[in-house]
């Protein structure tokens, strides 16, 4: 156990190592460890905000689907009442149809049978007048009783 | 080793424990372990040259399994100085800790090299007589470690709080100095505690690192020597030695953490003011 001028030499060889490794070797070692912390700490912060970007996205799709829904149901009761509607009307107009020809066909048979009125009346008339000129066997003065006939034609009337 | 029927045991346990000198000016002081001295270096290159090699290619990626193991070493040194040092640690405490840690553990690490053989490849390879393996072995190493140590903890205690500062820490602390008529003799006893204070540090920094080595380095020579006993002693004395290998990887690491920490607590407390 003999101190000497190893001391010296080994103390110096000690500052060299420092130096080199204050100078050289410590600081990219801490670049690269501090860059990775920076790294991984963004990674975490992005993947959080992926995962409530999801969260998101899945809560709007939920509301969209609901919405779309929503808005299926509307048109179908939408198109169920216009469909009630329209077959309403066609069967109003189908009755107003069916309402107009009967009273046409009604009218017509009662024109008809004022007609055939008419036309039996004169008939009934000349019967009644030939009847009668037949009974009489004896000459009328049609102008005389042309007033007679009238009446009796209003009377039937 | 070659003579070794001639060697008597202090003989054996001597010659390993025997530094290789060389006398550079007059007097026993201006001696150099050239061993130790180049043992020290190659270790330190190899330790902080890897680490250089790894930092350089570093990447802020995905990183490479040699660069994890270094950031792993990286991490544990940078967590022991966030924890004790309040400041700027990355301007110079963490990586002179770094440093000591890697430093130190390789050269501790070289207890490891079988005492015997390396002797041998020393001896008939390199043509080395006396060539010791453990650089921290060697009480000039670690006291070229602590004191440097001592110097930077001294220079910072000026550096942080001035001169004056420093000072008043050694004669104020930690009695004080009232009341006023007794500041004398706080004064006095102030000092002294800081004396001791300020001297065993580097003592006790220094020679525990050495005792622990030294010491696991002459337990190694004991088992080697059983050896000589023949073959029963060979056996058992493979048998320790890998035993006590195996526990000295607890030793190693465990020294060379003890040296860093105090680094790392000395210089801490070196810009901390009471």
């Amino acid at each position: 156990m003999n101190i000497n001028l190893t001391l010296f030499s080994q103390a110096v060889a000690f500052a060299i190592f420092i130096w080199f490794t204050v100078k050289f070797v410590w600081p990219p070692l801490l670049r690269a460890i501090e860059q990775r912390q920076q790294q991984i700490a963004d990674g975490l912060a992005a993947a959080e905000r992926a995962r409530s970007d999801l969260a998101n996205a899945e809560k709007k799709a939920v509301d969209e689907l609901r919405q779309a829904r929503e808005a299926a149901a509307d048109m179908r009761s939408n198109a169920d009442r216009q469909a009630a509607q329209l077959l309403e009307e066609a069967r109003a107009e189908g009755a107003r149809i069916v309402a107009r020809a009967r009273e046409a066909a009604e009218q017509e048979a009662a024109v008809a049978a004022q007609r055939a009125k008419e036309t039996l009346r004169e008939q009934v008339a000349q019967l009644a007048v030939s009847g009668a000129e037949r009974i009489l066997r004896r000459e009328v003065n049609a102008q005389v009783h042309a007033q007679l006939l009238t009446d009796l034609k209003q009377e039937l009337r | 080793m070659a003579e070794a029927q001639e060697l008597t045991t202090t003989q054996y346990i001597s010659h390993h424990l025997t530094n290789m000198t060389k006398q550079v000016g007059e007097g026993s002081f201006m001696t150099l372990h050239v061993d130790s001295l180049i043992m020290a270096v190659i270790m330190g290159l190899v330790g902080i040259g890897f680490i250089w090699w790894i930092a350089r290619g570093a990447t802020s990626g995905v990183p490479t399994k040699r660069q994890a193991f270094v950031e792993l070493v990286f991490d544990f040194v940078d967590e022991q100085a966030k924890g004790m040092f309040h400041g700027d640690r990355h301007k110079f405490i963490a990586p002179a800790a770094f440093t000591v840690f890697v430093w130190v553990l390789l050269m501790n690490a070289t207890s490891f090299l079988p005492v015997d053989l390396m002797a041998w490849v020393y001896e008939h390879v390199f043509h080395l007589h006396n060539w010791r393996s453990v650089p921290t072995a060697d009480v000039n190493t670690t006291f070229a470690l602590g004191l440097s140590v001592w110097l930077l903890m001294i220079y910072f205690s000026i550096a942080v709080k001035g001169f004056g500062g420093w000072i008043h820490e050694l004669t104020c602390t930690p009695f004080g100095v009232k009341p006023l008529w007794a500041s004398p003799i706080l004064l006095v006893f102030n000092l002294l505690f800081n004396l001791i204070e300020l001297v065993s540090k580097p003592l006790s920094h220094s020679l525990r690192l050495y005792g622990n080595i030294y010491a696991g380095e002459i337990i190694f020579l004991l088992l080697g020597m059983w050896a000589a006993t023949g073959l029963v002693g060979t056996a058992a004395s493979a048998v320790l030695t890998a035993g006590w290998a195996i526990f000295h990887i607890l030793i190693v690491p465990l020294q060379a953490f003890i040296f860093m920490m105090l680094t790392v607590v000395y210089l801490s407390m070196a810009h901390e003011s009471h």
